[in-house]
């Protein structure tokens, strides 16, 4: 007993201590966590590559820290979570600077920038609501607020898809929008799906991930009402990073500094989005 | 550890747990007439209906549940000639898919389960009734039938537990179960373990009251 009791402690000892060593620091190599499947900011190639936007713009920033890299795929609904148990250590996934999340963990500046929208399929009662072309919810200015009227009255009572613990969850849910059905799914292809299928009324997100999947698809997607930004929007999309990080938080605002005085940040959104993104 | 969000994410995640409960009874319930039929099948003498039977056993048994769930949910939804069918009414809402699905699921396994016990049944108990002079059909309905529930009790009670914590699969297509609304938590306070373990105790919670309730069926319908 005695001895099986010893080979257990040591055991136990061994897994805790190996715990301890995966959690070390990252001191020869920065692991950047990403979603692999929101294009165009993250997506994955045919032979399953991570490609996009952030994808490029991680090596590049990566360069001008000086240091290696290596980007890692995550769920997107663990992504938060996978950041602050070290499994990597910055996110650059087309996540906004949000209040909520900063409550987590810390942003470096924004990098890019893209409106969201509402998306419906052709032929949609939806279609054809007249709005201003796009509302920014920092200001809750008149026109703003009559938007947001137009808006809940055509989306009473119909189901809105996001992607889940997004910001267009977040905003379905604020209230601003009255009581919509909001119903969530992991990723947005699976949105994608699901609005083609018509099980969704319209959907939500940012107003590229639209555009892209009607392109490659073929299906008749269209966008309809304002285009969205500040409030609950957040105010761009930046390098997440855990809260006692500065050290690498401060590595990753100078590198974007210089990524964007070198013209670097305009070149890659504009490859990818097909205009500049940057900010 | 965070065991105030603990406290407070339990009512919700109590909620949910009727949402888990509604998806496992109404599963098992079609699940059962699924089995039951199939398992007659099983039996049957002709080859055609007997090969039938077997390749839907074989085929929902040899292949993840998560799998048929996404065919039901997203493979149909993309058929554009499915959607214009009367049959797209119930496939169009998540919840009646995922009941489709685990109903087929549990009823293959159900299917196996009642077989067996059809087969194991002793010939010696079938004589004897036929000895009495009774009919076939009543020796079916009051005889076999009641004995191979007794003997697939303890294989049906496994099976139970499988489904309760197959049903976790249902947030997969956006339904708000336990394991749903343990994510959505999740999602906005960023504390996985936390959520987890209160969600686990919850479908452990359910696991002992379902391994109480067979024991006691074992019990009264022992012989």
């Amino acid at each position: 007993m005695e001895g099986f009791m010893n080979i257990f402690k040591k055991t136990i000892l061994t897994v805790l201590v190996s715990f301890l060593l995966i959690g070390s620091s990252y001191a020869d190599k920065i692991k950047i966590g990403t979603e692999g499947a929101y294009p165009p900011w993250n997506s994955k190639d045919a032979s399953g590559k991570l490609i996009g936007f952030e994808v490029e713009l991680a090596w590049t920033l990566c360069r001008y820290i000086g240091s290696q890299c290596e980007i890692v795929e995550q769920d997107w609904d663990g992504m938060i979570p996978a950041l602050i148990m070290r499994k990597f250590d910055a996110i650059m996934a087309g996540m906004s600077i949000t209040a909520e999340r900063q409550k987590a963990i810390s942003f470096s500046q924004g990098y890019a920038d893209e409106v969201a929208s509402l998306a419906v399929m052709k032929g949609s009662s939806l279609e054809g609501m007249e709005t201003s072309e796009g509302i920014n919810l920092g200001k809750k200015t008149g026109a703003v607020k009559k938007d947001l009227k137009t808006l809940t009255a055509a989306l009473a009572g119909k189901t809105v898809c996001v992607q889940t613990a997004t910001i267009h969850q977040n905003f379905l849910e604020s209230g601003d929008v009255g009581k919509v059905n909001v119903r969530t799914y992991k990723t947005q292809d699976e949105v994608n799906l699901d609005l083609a299928a018509g099980r969704c009324d319209a959907a939500l997100a940012a107003a590229v991930a639209f555009s892209d999947y009607a392109e490659k698809s073929g299906k008749p997607v269209v966008l309809v009402g304002p285009t969205f930004s500040g409030g609950a929007f957040g105010n761009g999309v930046g390098v997440g990073i855990r809260k006692d990080d500065t050290q690498l938080l401060n590595a990753f605002n100078k590198a974007i500094n210089q990524a964007r005085k070198n013209g670097d940040i305009s070149r890659i959104a504009i490859k990818w989005f097909g205009f500049d993104a940057s900010m | 550890m965070d065991i105030s969000l603990m406290i407070t994410s339990l009512p919700k995640l109590q909620s949910a747990t009727v949402v888990t409960l509604k998806l496992l009874s109404l599963s098992l319930f079609f699940g059962l007439f699924i089995g039951l039929l199939f398992a007659i099948l099983r039996l049957n003498k002709n080859i055609f209906i007997n090969k039938f039977a077997y390749g839907y056993s074989y085929v929902f048994r040899g292949t993840p549940l998560l799998v048929q769930i996404f065919i039901i949910y997203f493979g149909l939804g993309q058929i554009e000639y499915f959607r214009s069918t009367f049959l797209w009414v119930i496939f169009k809402e998540p919840y009646w898919c995922a009941i489709i699905a685990f109903a087929l699921n549990t009823g293959a396994y159900t299917s196996e389960i009642l077989r067996s016990a059809f087969q194991t049944i002793k010939p010696g108990l079938i004589e004897a009734g036929k000895s009495l002079g009774i009919s076939n059909k009543i020796i079916f309905y009051k005889i076999q039938i009641p004995v191979a529930i007794r003997q697939s009790l303890p294989a049906y009670g496994n099976e139970i537990i499988l489904m309760m914590k197959g049903t976790s699969l249902a947030s997969t297509v956006t339904l708000m179960d336990l394991t749903g609304v343990a994510k959505y938590i999740i999602s906005t306070t960023f504390k996985p373990i936390e959520v987890f373990i209160v969600a686990g105790g919850i479908y452990l919670f359910m696991t002992f009251i379902i391994h109480n309730i067979m024991k006691f069926l074992e019990k009264k319908f022992s012989y």
